[in-house]
C-alpha cells in the first residue's frame, strides 16, 4: 500500500518540478509587461494545480501556502488589481517560497516559517489593498489551516470549506440582501468568490448584455474524484460567471450502510445566469469533461433575473446537504474541519476511508497538458544510449570483419554497410538529443540566487538571459548548476558595485547580471557577466604577494593577473559576507569546469564589468578522440585537448635537473612527459629521440607533449563513466569500448599535466604555476 | 511475497562456494549475478596491485578484483580455469576473479560460526562466518569490507 503511494508522491513531486518551472517562467514574462490572459492563467494553472496535488497528500504546509498565492493570483488574473514592480518581486519571492516549500515537503524537512510568513505578510498586504472584504476573509481563510496542521494528515486543507461553501451556495440568492456576509461563519467563506462575483458582474455591464440561462446537470463520475479534481471548485467557478442556483441531488444516494467508499452518489444541477457565452462554461469543465456525466442547457434570451430571485425552498435544497458532507469527506477530496451537522461515528469511519483514497488521487489529473512531452526516467535513457553505444561498437566490429573477410569489394554489401552507418549514426545523434535539455531550468533556478543574493547583500539587480532554450547533456547541467551557483553570487556581491559607487561611477542604481548560453562550434558557451566595476587587478595583485600566492615584484599581464581568481586560497572580499566568502572559490568552480571537459576565462574591463565565459563539450555521453597505444595498453585522448602531434628527436630536448625534460617547441620549452611513466605502466625510456609525441593543453595556460608509443586511429568514442564502477582515478577521465570490444581508458589530459611527476615535470617559467607552488 | 518466501527458508541460505589456492571461500548467492570466463583486462594506472583493471561486462565497465592479492593469498599461476564472479553489493557491480566455482551449498543460518578473533591478523576482516562442511572449514567472504570504497580509494 505504501508503495504505490510514494510513487504516485514521487510523481507529483516530479510534476511539482516542471509546474513550478512554467510558474517561475510565467512570472518573469508577465513581470516584462507580457500581458497576454494566457500567462497569467498559465501561472496560476501552476499553483492551483500544486495546491490540488499538495491536498491529495496532506502536504498542509504547501497547501497553505499555495491557497494564498493562488488567491492573489486569481485576483491578478481577474483584472481586479494590476500588480506593480513591488508586486512582482512579492510573486517570485513567493515562487521561490512555494519551491522551497515542495523541496521540504519532498524531502520531509521544513522551511523556516519565518521566511514563510514573510511572504504570507507579502501576499496578504498585495490582496489586502485591493478591497475591504478580502482584508477580512483573508486571515480567515488562512488561519484555520495553520491550526489544522494538527489534524489527520490526510485532512485536504485545500478545500478547506467545500461543504460550508456548497451549502451557503445554495442559497446564495438570498446572500446579496444580505449585506453584512462576513457576519456569518458559514457565509464568510463564501464572500472571497461572491464578492468578486459582484464586482465581476458590474464591471462587465450585466443589465446591458442579455444574460444566458444555463441549465447544468453535472454528474461526477467517481474517476473525477480519484484523480484530484473537486466539485466544488468548479462550482464556485460557475458561481464567478454569474448567479447561480444550485443544487445537490441525492436520490441515488444509498442508506449509509451501503456507502461504498470510492463511488460517486451526487450529481448537481446549476442553474446560471451570466452574461458569458456558453464556451466560458464549457471551459469550467475542460478538465473533467470525461469524468462525469455533464449536460449543459442554453436557454436565451433571458427572462430577467425574477426567477432566480424565488428560490427553490430552502428547506427542501437544504436538506440533503448534510449527507453530501459525509460524502466529500468520504471520497477523500474534501474538508477535514466536520461538519457541523454530522455525527461523529460516521464521521471517523469515513475519513479511515479517506485514507485509501489518496493513492487513486492525482494518478493523472494533468494527464491532457503533457500530451507533448513524456517523463522517462533518466535510467532508461541511459540504457538506451549504452545499447546505442554497443550498437556503435558492433557496426565497427562488423565493418571490420567484412573488410577483412575481402567481401567488401561487392557493391551491395558496401552500399548496405554505408547506410548501416549512416543510421548508427542518426540514432546515435538521435539518444543523445533525448538527454540534451535546455538551460532554461537551470537559468531559472539561478534567478533565484540573484534574488536572494541581491536582497542580502542590499542590491538592486537585474537579471537577463539569453539562449534559455540552448540544449545541453542533462548531466553537464546537473553538474554546472553549483558552479554558476557561485559565480552569479560573485557577480552579485563582488561584481556589481554597491549602489552609491554606481551612481558616483555614472552608472544606473540598478546592476545588471546577464547569464547566457549559446552554441559555438560544437561547444556550448556560457557566460556570466555583470556590469559592475571589473577585476581591480591592482588590488588582486596586492592580495596573491600578501597570500604568498605569486613573488613580490613578479610582472603578470593582465590576463595573468585575472587568473589569480582561480587560485586555491584566493578572496578578494576584504569582509567575509555571508553571501560568497564560503570556502569555496573559484578554483572550486574552475576545478568542476575541467571535470566537465570545460574551460573557464575571465574578460574583465576596469569600470565597465567582468565577464567569466564557460565553455563546454556538448555531451558527455560522445567524444572525439585520437586512439593511441602505450605499452601496449590502448587508450584515447580527447581530441579536443590535442594541439598537434609531434616527432621528437634530440635536438629539440633539453634536459632540465636530474629527471626532467623540456622539448622546445618553436619559441617555447614544453614539459615532456612520459605517458607509460605517468600512468604507471613502465619505467622511463632511455631516449625520446624520434619518439611520438602529442602536445595537449587542458588549460589556457598548461601545456605538455607527451609521448606515446603510437597513433591508431582518430574515431569517436562512447564515454562510459569509471565513477559507477571503480570510482574516480587519477589521470583517467573516463573509459570506453571500442571495436574490439576491449576496454580503453580516456586520458584525463589536465590531470595529467597538472599531476605530472617523476622524469619529467612543468618547468614553464610561469609566475603564476611557479606562486601557485610556493 | 517475498516475506513469506523468506520466513519458510529463514534458516537457510545458499552459498556459492569457490577456490583461491588452496582455500575455500563462499558468497551469499544473492548477490552474485553471473560467472563467467577471465578475459584479458584493461589495466587501470595507479590503482592497488588487486584491481586487475576493468572488462566490458556487456556494454558496461566491471571492474575485476583479484580475490588472491586482495586477501593476500599466495598468487595463482592464472591459470585458464580462473572465472570471474560478478557480484554485486553495496549499489556496485565488481567481478571477482578466483581459481574455480566449486559447489553451491545450503547452509543452516545457525551453523555459521564467527570466526575467532585473532589480534594481528588483519584478514579476518574479510571473513564474515566459518562453516564446518564435510569436515572442512568452509569461509564465508564479507563482501562489503571485501570492496570496501574507503579501503580501494585510501590504498
Amino acid at each position: 500500500m505504501s508503495d504505490p503511494m510514494a510513487e504516485i508522491k514521487a510523481s507529483f513531486f516530479l510534476e511539482c518540478e516542471e509546474l513550478l518551472e512554467q510558474l517561475q517562467d510565467g512570472l518573469k514574462r508577465f513581470e516584462e509587461g507580457d500581458d497576454d490572459p494566457e500567462t497569467i492563467n498559465e501561472v496560476f494553472r501552476a499553483v492551483h494545480s500544486i495546491k490540488g496535488g499538495a491536498g491529495a497528500f496532506g502536504l498542509t504546509a504547501l497547501v497553505s501556502f499555495a491557497h494564498i498565492f493562488e488567491t492573489s493570483m486569481d485576483i491578478v488574473r481577474s483584472g481586479e488589481k494590476t500588480p506593480n514592480a513591488d508586486d512582482y518581486k512579492t510573486f517570485l519571492h513567493a515562487s521561490d517560497i512555494l519551491c522551497d516549500l515542495v523541496i521540504a515537503s519532498r524531502d520531509e524537512t521544513e522551511v523556516s516559517k519565518a521566511r514563510v510568513d514573510e511572504s504570507v505578510v507579502a501576499l496578504q498586504a498585495f490582496l489586502g489593498e485591493r478591497s475591504e472584504p478580502e482584508q477580512e476573509v483573508d486571515p480567515v481563510d488562512f488561519q484555520p489551516m495553520g491550526v489544522s496542521m494538527d489534524l489527520p494528515p490526510i485532512g485536504n486543507l485545500g478545500n478547506i470549506s467545500p461543504s460550508t461553501r456548497v451549502s451557503s451556495a445554495s442559497p446564495l440568492p438570498d446572500l446579496t440582501s444580505f449585506p453584512d456576509a462576513a457576519a456569518d461563519d458559514n457565509l464568510d467563506k463564501t464572500s472571497p468568490s461572491s464578492q468578486p462575483l459582484g464586482s465581476h458582474d458590474n464591471k462587465k455591464p450585466a443589465s446591458d448584455v442579455a444574460l444566458n440561462r444555463f441549465f447544468i446537470r453535472f454528474r461526477p463520475d467517481p474517476s473525477l474524484f480519484a484523480s484530484g479534481n473537486e466539485p466544488l471548485h468548479l462550482l464556485k467557478a460557475l458561481s464567478d460567471l454569474g448567479k447561480t442556483i444550485i443544487r445537490c441531488m441525492c436520490d441515488d444516494l444509498p442508506p449509509i450502510t451501503h456507502l461504498e467508499d470510492e463511488e460517486s452518489y451526487l450529481s448537481w444541477t446549476i442553474e446560471l445566469d451570466t452574461a458569458h457565452a456558453e464556451q466560458d462554461v464549457h471551459e469550467i469543465f475542460d478538465f473533467v469533461e470525461d469524468l462525469c456525466e455533464l449536460t449543459i442547457e442554453v436557454n436565451t434570451p433571458n427572462e430577467g433575473l425574477s426567477t432566480l430571485s424565488s428560490p427553490p425552498t430552502p428547506s427542501a435544497d437544504l436538506a440533503p446537504v448534510a449527507p453530501r458532507e459525509e460524502l466529500l469527506v468520504k471520497t477523500g477530496t474534501a474538508t477535514a474541519i466536520p461538519p457541523a451537522s454530522s455525527t461523529p461515528p460516521q464521521n471517523t469511519a469515513l475519513s479511515d476511508a479517506t485514507k485509501k483514497a489518496p493513492p487513486k488521487n492525482g494518478s493523472d489529473n494533468k494527464a491532457p497538458k503533457t500530451g507533448s512531452t513524456v517523463r522517462v526516467e533518466l535510467d532508461r535513457v541511459d540504457r538506451l544510449v549504452n545499447l546505442v553505444g554497443e550498437l556503435v561498437i558492433n557496426q565497427a566490429m562488423l565493418s571490420q570483419s567484412v573488410v577483412e573477410s575481402g567481401i567488401g569489394s561487392d557493391q551491395n554489401v558496401g552500399a548496405g554497410l554505408d547506410e548501416f552507418m549512416q543510421l548508427t549514426r542518426d540514432i546515435q545523434d538521435s539518444v543523445m538529443a533525448i538527454r540534451a535539455q535546455p538551460v532554461k531550468s537551470l537559468f531559472q533556478r539561478m534567478g533565484r540566487i540573484i534574488r536572494e543574493a541581491s536582497s542580502a547583500v542590499k542590491k538592486d539587480v537585474r537579471f537577463v538571459t539569453i539562449g534559455e532554450s540552448t540544449e545541453v547533456d542533462k548531466t553537464v547541467i546537473e553538474r554546472l548548476a553549483d558552479p554558476l551557483t557561485h559565480m552569479i553570487r560573485n557577480a552579485v556581491d563582488h561584481g556589481l558595485e554597491e549602489p552609491e559607487e554606481r551612481l558616483a561611477a555614472g552608472k544606473s542604481q540598478q546592476g545588471t547580471v546577464t547569464l547566457s548560453a549559446s552554441h559555438k562550434s560544437g561547444k556550448v558557451l556560457i557566460e556570466v557577466s555583470d556590469n559592475g566595476g571589473g577585476i581591480n587587478r591592482t588590488v588582486v595583485l596586492r592580495k596573491a604577494i600578501e597570500k604568498g600566492l605569486i613573488a613580490e615584484g613578479a610582472q603578470l599581464s593582465d590576463a595573468e593577473i585575472d587568473n589569480l581568481l582561480f587560485l586555491p586560497g584566493f578572496s578578494t572580499a576584504t569582509e567575509i559576507s555571508n553571501l560568497s566568502g564560503r570556502g569555496v572559490g573559484m578554483d572550486v568552480v574552475r576545478n568542476s569546469i575541467t571535470a566537465l571537459g570545460g574551460r573557464i576565462t575571465i574578460f574583465s574591463e576596469r569600470g565597465k564589468g567582468t565577464t567569466f565565459a564557460i565553455s563546454l563539450p556538448l555531451t558527455l555521453a560522445v567524444q572525439d578522440g585520437m586512439v593511441i597505444e602505450v605499452t601496449g595498453q590502448t587508450l584515447v585522448v580527447p581530441l579536443n585537448n590535442i594541439i598537434e602531434t609531434i616527432t621528437l628527436s634530440a635536438k629539440n630536448l633539453r634536459e632540465i635537473g636530474p629527471a626532467t625534460t623540456v622539448v622546445q617547441l618553436r619559441d617555447q620549452f614544453v614539459p615532456l612527459l612520459d605517458l607509460a611513466v605517468e600512468l604507471g605502466f613502465s619505467r622511463p625510456r632511455s631516449t625520446y629521440d624520434d619518439c611520438v609525441a602529442l602536445l595537449i593543453s587542458a588549460e589556457e595556460d598548461s601545456m605538455a607533449a607527451v609521448v606515446i608509443d603510437k597513433i591508431i586511429e582518430q574515431r569517436q568514442v562512447v564515454i562510459k563513466g569509471l565513477q559507477d564502477s571503480y570510482g574516480a582515478i587519477s589521470g583517467i577521465a573516463a573509459a570506453t569500448i571500442l571495436g574490439d570490444g576491449q576496454i580503453a581508458l580516456i586520458l584525463d589530459s589536465g590531470d595529467v599535466i597538472a599531476n605530472a611527476s617523476g622524469r619529467t615535470r612543468n618547468t614553464r617559467t610561469n609566475p603564476q604555476r611557479t606562486g601557485a607552488r610556493a | 511475497m517475498t516475506d513469506e518466501v523468506q520466513d519458510s527458508t529463514a534458516d537457510l541460505t545458499e552459498y556459492l562456494s569457490f577456490r583461491i589456492g588452496a582455500q575455500e571461500y563462499t558468497v551469499d548467492i544473492m548477490s552474485v549475478r553471473e560467472i563467467r570466463g577471465w578475459t584479458e583486462a584493461t589495466p587501470l594506472p595507479h590503482t592497488p596491485d588487486y584491481v586487475r583493471g576493468v572488462i566490458n561486462l556487456r556494454g558496461t565497465v566491471l571492474p575485476i578484483i583479484d580475490l588472491a592479492a586482495r586477501l593476500a593469498l599466495p598468487p595463482d599461476e592464472n591459470n585458464d580455469r580462473s572465472v570471474v564472479i560478478v557480484v554485486h553489493e553495496n549499489d556496485e557491480t565488481v567481478g571477482l576473479l578466483v581459481d574455480a566455482v566449486s559447489d553451491i551449498l545450503t547452509i543452516s543460518r545457525t551453523d555459521l560460526q564467527s570466526p575467532p578473533d585473532m589480534a594481528g591478523d588483519n584478514q579476518h576482516r574479510f571473513v564474515s562466518a566459518l562453516i564446518i562442511e564435510d569436515e572442512r572449514m568452509i569461509r564465508i567472504l564479507d563482501l562489503h569490507n571485501t570492496l570496501s570504497t574507503g579501503e580501494r580509494l585510501a590504498a
